[in-house]
């Protein structure tokens, strides 16, 4: 095992580097947020769970010396704060993204007042598993480092695809995220399957945050999270409601976002700002590319209020 | 309904009162403490981020500690109309007197549009921006000049690296971060003039999913040991010794994060620094508008070298300390070019750490592998 100079190719290894790496938090966030969307609701304190996720997921780690209990401390705090969501929603004349805004801020703020104490310590590593172990380059070996959340996310994926698409409790989410009064019709309870959905969601979130903070870059930090939830929300518009595009839509994420410090490190140092743009003008130009002024969002779940 | 409107009305009308009535009746109070000085800190980020804010909150808990004054901070406040409004509040509601400001973004054009309006209050900003002419008299600025700290740095990376090219994750490129990148490479070159530093911009003070990706790229690119400038160094300090490189610490001590290969770090000083300004505040002098200070002076201190220096770099480390600690030694010296082969400085010219010219520095040193825009 050595360092090679591996000259231009540095820059599609970080790139794939890069999509491991940093697109779990993206997908999680974004599976989470089209499970709940496809119920008809919108979450956007989605940010406010991933960050306090992070931070109860670095806190309980820290306290039990376990990351996987710190992981399922996070994906706990974050049912709550999606059950919070569901529940104050189910209220008549409450605005879902309103108070999607305010729990973010909360969640923010209470895990900046919690986390205090957890800025200095240093909690277990999630495990990473190998898979350049067939390699002699050292940095294909660093590349291939993937971490068991990532391939959690992508049997996640798959399972909720095939939720959607072949199962009962699937299809009562799509019916009730398309129509509450044909749902009503059927005898379902659309106010229990949305809080079920958004607490799923909440979950998603929080698992999202305890892999920033457990894994990559894998410390508590109040300036952690740079708005993946935020954009999770956009990646789920951008990947038309289906799981399967969110995983798409977050791999593209990971790789642009590694770009930029690759291509410094390979010489192409003067504009790297622009680079640091390229994921959004890339979701810019997608949506305008797959937009008409004809039809309306495909796919769109009937009962979402940003669609309705 | 008039009638619910009304009495909401009439209620919030009351609510007011009273605020301001207790406002009234609280005020008066504040001078009967006057003995006490109210200093303020303001910090970009946490407090204790390992980093740039760590080294300031030191200095204020050293402040903490003195008679007769009261510290008030705040953390995590944006480089934005938010700043304005943090000073205000300070001054208005807790009596500061003395402001510490303490992020480069806050002087232009935030302590410049409060500095007037509070004529009586002194603003002290971290950073090289105050000038005479410029700028109001009620301002200063003060600032430690670390680039002697990352030539430390560089001479004990300069040692420790096999591949010989070591790596810099810098956040934006101003004056100090450039002298810090060049400093870190003429201590490198110091040791061995072959070898090269790598610099990559993260665009931003904290941002930690890009720092650690920063320091992957360049572990890729074969960078054997890394440092940086970024306001929280620990990110990259646990990405880089993850990767098997060794570290160079910055702003304060991480060793802590990578025990085995931390070599040292260039560690601010600012509890003497803040001592002193608060000491003078209250003896009624006037704080100099333009303090600054290096290695020679207490602004900046070394980490204890780490186990993995060898006696050979530890040798080198101390004797060039021992010079530094003289005064007067010259960081960039002639002949030197940039790296896009300008020239700095001819044979026989050179610049003092403390030399004004430098706090305008906007090249990269020839062996620096970067670019600043």
């Amino acid at each position: 095992m050595g360092d090679t100079d591996l000259g231009l190719w540095a820059v599609p290894l970080a790139m794939l580097g890069g999509a491991i790496r940093v697109s779990t938090p993206f997908l999680f966030v974004s599976l989470g947020e089209c499970l709940t969307e496809r119920s008809g609701r919108i979450n956007l304190g989605l940010e406010g769970t991933l960050v306090f996720g992070a931070m109860s997921g670095y806190a309980v780690a820290y306290e039990s010396g376990s990351a996987w209990i710190g992981v399922l401390a996070a994906a706990g705090a974050g049912t709550l704060f999606g059950l919070f969501h569901g529940w104050v929603c189910k209220l008549p004349r409450v605005n879902d993204i309103a108070i999607g805004i305010a729990l973010m801020l909360l969640g923010m703020g209470l895990a900046f007042f919690f986390g205090k104490p957890y800025v200095q310590p240093q909690a277990p590593d999630l495990p990473a598993i190998s898979f350049g172990w067939w390699s002699e380059i050292s940095q294909v070996e660093a590349a291939l480092q993937v971490n068991a959340l990532f391939l959690i996310g992508i049997v996640l994926t798959v399972a909720m695809w095939w939720m959607f698409r072949f199962t009962r409790v699937g299809l009562i989410i799509r019916v009730v995220g398309d129509s509450t009064d044909a749902a009503r019709s059927m005898g379902l309870n659309p106010n229990k399957v949305r809080l079920l959905a958004t607490g799923a969601g909440g979950a998603l979130a929080g698992v999202a945050g305890a892999y920033l903070s457990l894994y990559y870059p894998g410390s508590w930090n109040e300036g952690l999270s740079s708005g993946q939830g935020l954009m999770a929300v956009a990646l789920v518009i951008f990947a038309r409601w289906s799981p399967v595009n969110c995983f798409w839509a977050a791999l593209l994420f990971g790789a642009a976002g590694a770009l930029g410090p690759a291509l410094q490190s390979v010489g192409f140092s003067s504009g790297y700002y622009l680079f640091y743009a390229i994921p959004y003008v890339l979701t810019l130009g997608l949506l305008i590319a797959m937009s008409s002024p004809n039809r309306a969002i495909e796919s769109a779940p009937g009962e979402l209020s940003i669609t309705k | 309904m008039t009638q619910k409107n009304l009495s909401r009305r009439n209620l919030l009308k009351a609510g007011v009162a009273t605020g301001a009535f207790a406002a009234l009746a609280t005020t008066p109070f504040r001078p009967a403490l006057a003995a006490d000085l109210t200093v303020g800190f303001i910090y970009v980020g946490p407090k204790d981020d390992f980093g740039y804010n760590q080294a300031h909150a030191e200095g204020a808990a050293a402040v903490k500690a003195m008679d007769g004054v009261t510290v008030v901070e705040e953390e995590n406040v944006p480089e934005t109309v938010a700043v304005q409004k943090s000073m205000e509040s300070m001054i208005n509601f807790d009596g500061a007197q003395l402001l510490f400001p303490t992020s480069f973004g806050y002087f232009d054009p935030h302590i410049l549009a409060v500095a007037p309006k509070n004529p009586d209050v002194r603003f002290q900003h971290a950073g090289g921006l105050w000038s005479a002419d410029k700028h109001p008299k009620n301002a200063g600025s003060y600032f430690g000049y670390i680039g002697l700290g990352q030539y430390l740095n560089g001479i004990t990376a300069g040692h420790a690296t096999k591949s010989k090219k070591i790596g810099f994750v810098a956040a934006k490129p101003i004056p100090q971060v450039l002298m810090n990148i060049n400093a870190f490479l003429l201590g490198a070159r110091a040791v061995d003039p072959a070898i090269t530093c790598q610099v990559i911009f993260t665009g931003e003070w904290s941002l930690a999913v890009k720092e650690a990706e920063a320091t992957n790229a360049l572990a890729d690119q074969g960078c054997d040991v890394i440092t940086c400038h970024v306001d929280g160094p620990k990110v990259v300090v646990e990405t880089a010794a993850g990767r098997g490189a060794y570290v160079c610490g910055y702003h304060a001590n991480q060793s802590p994060l990578a025990p085995e290969k931390y070599l040292t770090g260039a560690e601010w000083n600012w509890a003497q620094v803040y001592t002193d300004m608060v000491e003078t505040r209250k003896a009624g002098g006037t704080i100099p508008n333009f303090v600054r200070g290096g290695l020679s002076d207490g602004f900046v201190k070394m980490s204890p070298l780490g186990p993995a220096v060898s006696d050979a770099a530890r040798n080198q480390f101390e004797a060039e300390k021992s010079e530094i600690m003289k005064g007067g030694f010259l960081i960039i010296k002639g002949p030197i070019n940039d790296n896009k082969g300008n020239v700095i400085a001819p044979a026989g010219k050179a610049f003092a750490e403390d030399d004004i010219a430098l706090e305008s520095m906007n090249y990269l040193v020839e062996g620096v592998i970067g670019s600043v825009s």
